[in-house]
């Protein structure tokens, strides 16, 4: 179990969250070794990667037990980096600088968001205490790393919400991971013959494949700026925010 | 012209088919120009300003010539059956519905003479033949072959056979007043008749029969499937019942049926409970004429229009304002509350009859 | 045989297929009634395949995705503020209310915070947004139980609220006015006034609501006691918004937690209704309507004066990350889980809409209801489709 905590953004923010410590303690507690990692933004969230063993049974327990009586949502997230890019690099935005090579390899590296992950999917889901006020985020990976994007399973949530039945019917189609338990589990939106896994990286959007990123050609000017923007240094310059009303005679307001 | 009618000479020389499509031109006119009226002062305009909208203005003066272009609209369409109707009764259906207005129609009396049939179970015949429409609203919703159309035929049925109760009921006590089912002589009876001796206006039922005359306009309400009894039609759980499937045409029938209905119920209302085509008395003693003179043969329709225009207003009115009842509460209300009001109603008249 | 009898035996055919699919998605026998998805009471393309004995309905099975645009695939490859454009779309009659939470994500991952004055105008058009959406329910609700002119003052009303949107943000329907910052514009001069004015005709309107619909017998006949939504099944079916608080709930996120909002400096309050049953969801809705009409004339006469725009680098790159922002939407909770790779697009956008989870409680809640019935309880839990399907 490792923990990371990212210190609060804002000043006025409390920098130590006892509830959510203690909310923390007491789920530790109960799962002991199932709780893989957490993450905690004092004063806004706190997110826990759970055993996929244990996902089922912390439904129960944080709706029993906790009182996390509000379930919000459930969803997923395939950390794979897109196989076609990112589909929003042209010539136009590396002359601006809104692109440079080295950051895009940066992103392709970068990590599996707040409380990490292992695998390509990670299923996530978030509930509510209406009594605390407190939203609680769920992880949990699924399946090995290198398991086959087909074979992809995890407990159900409907017997303790049934809130959770289309949003796992939705998580089913849009990632093609089935839910052990479901009551229905077949496609929500999508016709029943429809192939592939839309919301999945390796899924191409055929929109931006047959039409190109055109590039960053809407930079839209601030409203105290008429002059336009200089290309070259474009991407850090930081735009004086207008001191009082912005005038109304601005001629890029218009457009 | 009165004079005309008068002569015995006219009426002896006056072919029997020239009367047959003088009365036939008469009844479509009786039938069709007070739907027409209706349709552009109320459903058109005078729903569109309680709507605060101006409805149609672009077709005609004021828009006054809607309605034609709608009629023009509707028989260019084409005349779709659905794939599995029972394309027979499919296209009866409409026709069915549209003779119950007409029969409807011909026990109306306009004036003195200004009858189709002087029948003297009139009242009778006119209950009786308003129901030969739920035959035609049952073919339409059976024969469309659509559950929506089903749904809608089977709620008609349903709500059409209970209102046809207090319908009868309510006017079972103007006919006790009058004592007779002649609608003429109900006429004469509301004309002739005095309230404790003083007879300026003579006796319109809806005096003594107010309570008859509220479960008659809600029982009517319902016959004519408008709001708050408009289930059958439903257009935001039905679609539009049993009429879902018919277009063109057979629409148009359909929505002639469904407001020229509503006119004709109004007469029989005019009729029965505020003295139909006759003026009061006091009026026709003010021009020194008798008050079924000759001359009432042409004022009459008018009189009739007048107080046809009064009821419908209240028909359309209601329709635009009120939410609908679901089907239970509607069979709950004319059982548990319209019919055991109308017995009463008739129990009390019955005892007043015999005591005065 | 003709080709026009061979036409028709086509169809049959066609129309026989139909059917029998419908009746292997249900896996039943008996009536199966489809409303929708070209229905009056489905406000779009939802489609509802009920099986009914008479008119009880025993199942009922909503099927979405008539109008599934994907959004949240589509926002994996644009900028955070070309996302706005897309989001507006989701709940159309409350537009502007539906970019506050994605930018208020997009800001708590970079680390910014807008300008008090924009968080204030940004407050005021997130009501007038809701009385824009709220308005029409309210008429809306009366055609779906057969009353047709309350949905007219509705329209009539509603446009007041609309001109002010379109003159404060230049689209009527879809504003796109909110930015990663802060606003993309101040308030044209002399808008406040008229808004104050606008306002008038709102409180006008809940008052003839009142009048017209929650005093008609007929209408709390129809509504009270149908679709009776305890407040545990509520919360766990993920409903929000009006239907939580007609259901004794008294949750609202203005209140609780009214992140980047200027909702703490005004005094309003939170309706709430025991009873959980239609009517409480349209009378909790209406008083919800009066309260925004509250919020917004006290938040006019504190606009305060500065800045609409905090420093932002003209081209938005979001820090890595991961944040979760949700408001109290007209429909109800709507958030954007946005998760950051740090870049110009955002890796992952879940969008928690509340028609949806809102609408998750049919099957449970349609079972053993009439069919006039199914149409109040739709029109109650009021969704919006483009909110179901995003």
């Amino acid at each position: 179990m490792t923990d990371t905590t990212t210190e609060a953004p804002d000043d006025e923010v409390v920098e130590t969250d006892e509830a959510r410590e203690a909310l923390l303690e007491a789920i530790g507690s109960e799962f002991g070794d199932a709780i893989i990692e957490t993450h905690l933004v004092p004063g806004r969230d706190l997110w826990i990667r759970i055993d996929p063993a244990a996902w089922a049974d912390t439904a129960t327990y944080l709706r029993n037990r906790q009182r996390f009586r509000f379930f919000n949502w459930l969803s997923a997230i395939d950390w794979m980096p897109s196989p076609f890019g990112r589909s929003m690099d042209s010539e136009v935005d590396k002359l601006v600088g809104a692109v440079d090579e080295e950051e895009a390899a940066e992103e392709e590296e970068a990590g599996t968001g707040y409380a990490g992950g292992a695998t390509r999917f990670q299923i996530v889901a978030r509930v509510h205490n209406l009594s605390t006020l407190q939203g609680l985020t769920l992880k949990a990976d699924i399946g090995d790393a290198d398991a086959s994007a087909e074979s992809l399973s995890i407990g159900t949530w409907t017997h303790e919400y049934p809130g959770a039945n289309w949003h796992e019917r939705e998580v089913y189609e849009m990632y093609g991971i089935s839910f052990e338990g479901h009551p229905g589990l077949r496609k929500l939106y999508l016709p029943g013959d429809f192939e592939g896994h839309p919301l999945r990286k390796d899924f191409p959007l055929l929109a931006r494949i047959v039409k190109p990123w055109p590039g960053i050609v809407d930079v839209e000017p601030m409203p105290e700026l008429p002059e336009k923007p200089e290309p070259a240094a474009a991407g850090d310059t930081a735009a004086e925010a207008p001191a009082d009303a912005p005038s109304t005679e601005n001629p890029e307001d218009t457009q | 012209m009165t004079a005309l009618f008068a002569t015995d000479f006219f009426w002896e020389t006056w072919p029997w088919w020239a009367d047959t499509i003088f009365r036939l031109i008469f009844a479509i006119v009786a039938v069709l120009l007070p739907a027409g009226a209706t349709v552009y002062l109320y459903l058109f305009k005078m729903v569109s300003f309680m709507q605060s909208r101006l409805g149609p203005m672009e077709a005609g003066p004021y828009g006054s010539m809607q309605l034609l272009a709608e009629v023009g609209k509707n028989l260019q369409k084409e005349d779709i059956f659905p794939a599995r109707a029972d394309r027979t009764v499919f296209a009866m259906a409409p026709y069915v519905v549209l003779l119950s207005t007409f029969l409807l129609a011909v026990v109306i009396p306009f004036g003195p003479e200004a009858t189709f049939i002087d029948l003297d179970t009139g009242v009778y015949f006119a209950l009786a033949v308003s129901s030969v429409s739920v035959i035609g609203i049952l073919m339409a919703g059976w024969a469309s072959a659509s559950k929506y159309s089903l749904l809608g035929g089977l709620r008609a049925a349903g709500q059409l056979i209970a209102y046809e109760l207090p319908l009868i009921l309510a006017v079972v006590g103007v006919v006790i007043q009058a004592g007779t089912l002649n609608l003429q002589d109900i006429v004469t009876a509301q004309n002739q008749q005095e309230i404790f001796g003083w007879g300026a206006i003579g006796n319109p039922f809806i005096l003594t029969q107010m309570l008859g005359f509220i479960i008659f306009l809600i029982a009517v309400q319902a016959e004519l499937t408008q709001v708050p009894f408009d289930m059958p039609i439903a257009e935001s759980e039905l679609v539009s019942g049993y009429m879902t499937e018919y277009s063109g045409f057979r629409f148009l029938m359909f929505f002639i049926a469904e407001f020229a209905t509503a006119n004709i119920f109004a007469f029989l209302g005019a009729t029965l409970f505020l003295g139909g085509w006759s003026v009061p008395p006091f009026l026709t003693d003010l021009l020194g004429i008798a008050w079924d003179s000759p001359i009432m043969n042409l004022v009459g329709p008018f009189v009739m229009l007048t107080k046809m225009l009064l009821l419908t207003f209240i028909f359309y009115w209601v329709r635009f304002t009120y939410p609908r009842f679901r089907e239970d509460q509607l069979q709950k209300f004319a059982w548990k509350v319209l019919i055991p009001l109308s017995l009463m109603n008739i129990a009390i008249t019955a005892v007043f009859k015999v005591v005065f | 045989m003709t080709a026009v009898s061979d036409r028709r035996q086509l169809a049959y055919i066609a129309a026989q297929a139909a059917d029998a699919r419908v009746n292997v998605e249900l896996e039943a026998e008996g009536m199966t009634l489809n409303i929708g998805p070209q229905h009056p009471a489905t406000h779009g393309t939802l489609r509802i395949v009920a099986r009914l004995d008479g008119e009880q309905v025993i199942e009922a099975d909503p099927i979405m995705g008539y109008m599934h645009r994907g959004y949240e695939k589509l926002a994996e490859v644009r900028t955070y503020p070309q996302v706005t454009t897309l989001i507006n779309r989701i709940d159309w009659l409350g537009s502007f209310a539906n970019e506050v939470p994605f930018i208020l994500a997009a800001e708590q991952l970079m680390d910014i915070e807008a300008p008090p004055r924009a968080q204030h105008i940004r407050t005021i058009l997130f009501e007038m947004a809701r009385i824009a959406n709220l308005t029409l329910f309210l008429g809306d609700m009366g055609v779906q139980l057969g009353a047709v002119t309350p949905v007219f003052y509705a329209f009539r009303d509603r446009e007041h609220i609309l001109n002010q949107i379109e003159a404060a943000t230049g689209g009527r329907f879809h504003p796109n006015f909110d930015r990663i910052g802060g606003l993309k514009d101040d308030l044209p001069a002399g808008w406040v006034a008229e808004t104050k004015e606008s306002l008038g005709h709102i409180t006008k309107f809940c008052n003839l609501m009142d009048d017209l619909l929650i005093g008609n017998e007929i209408f709390e006949a129809r509504t009270r006691g149908i679709g009776v939504v305890p407040a545990d099944v509520a919360l766990s079916y993920g409903l929000s918004g009006a239907n939580v608080r007609a259901s004794g709930v008294d949750w609202d996120l203005r209140r609780d937690n009214p992140v980047g909002l200027a909702y703490d400096k005004v005094d309003w309050k939170v309706w709430t209704h025991p009873d959980g049953d239609s009517f409480a969801r349209y009378w909790v809705r209406l008083q919800e309507v009066r309260e925004s009409v509250k919020i917004v004339e006290q938040l006019l006469d504190t606009i305060p004066s500065g800045p609409i725009m905090a420093k932002v680098p003209r081209i938005i790159k979001v820090p890595e990350g991961e944040a979760y922002v949700e408001t109290e939407n007209p429909l109800g909770v709507m958030g954007y889980y946005v998760v950051s790779k740090g870049g110009l697009n955002p890796f992952r956008v879940k969008i928690r809409s509340a028609s949806f989870s809102n609408m998750s409680i049919t099957p449970w809640l349609l079972k053993g209801t009439y069919v006039p019935d199914v149409i109040t309880i739709l029109a109650s839990l009021y969704f919006i489709l483009g909110d179901i399907d995003r």
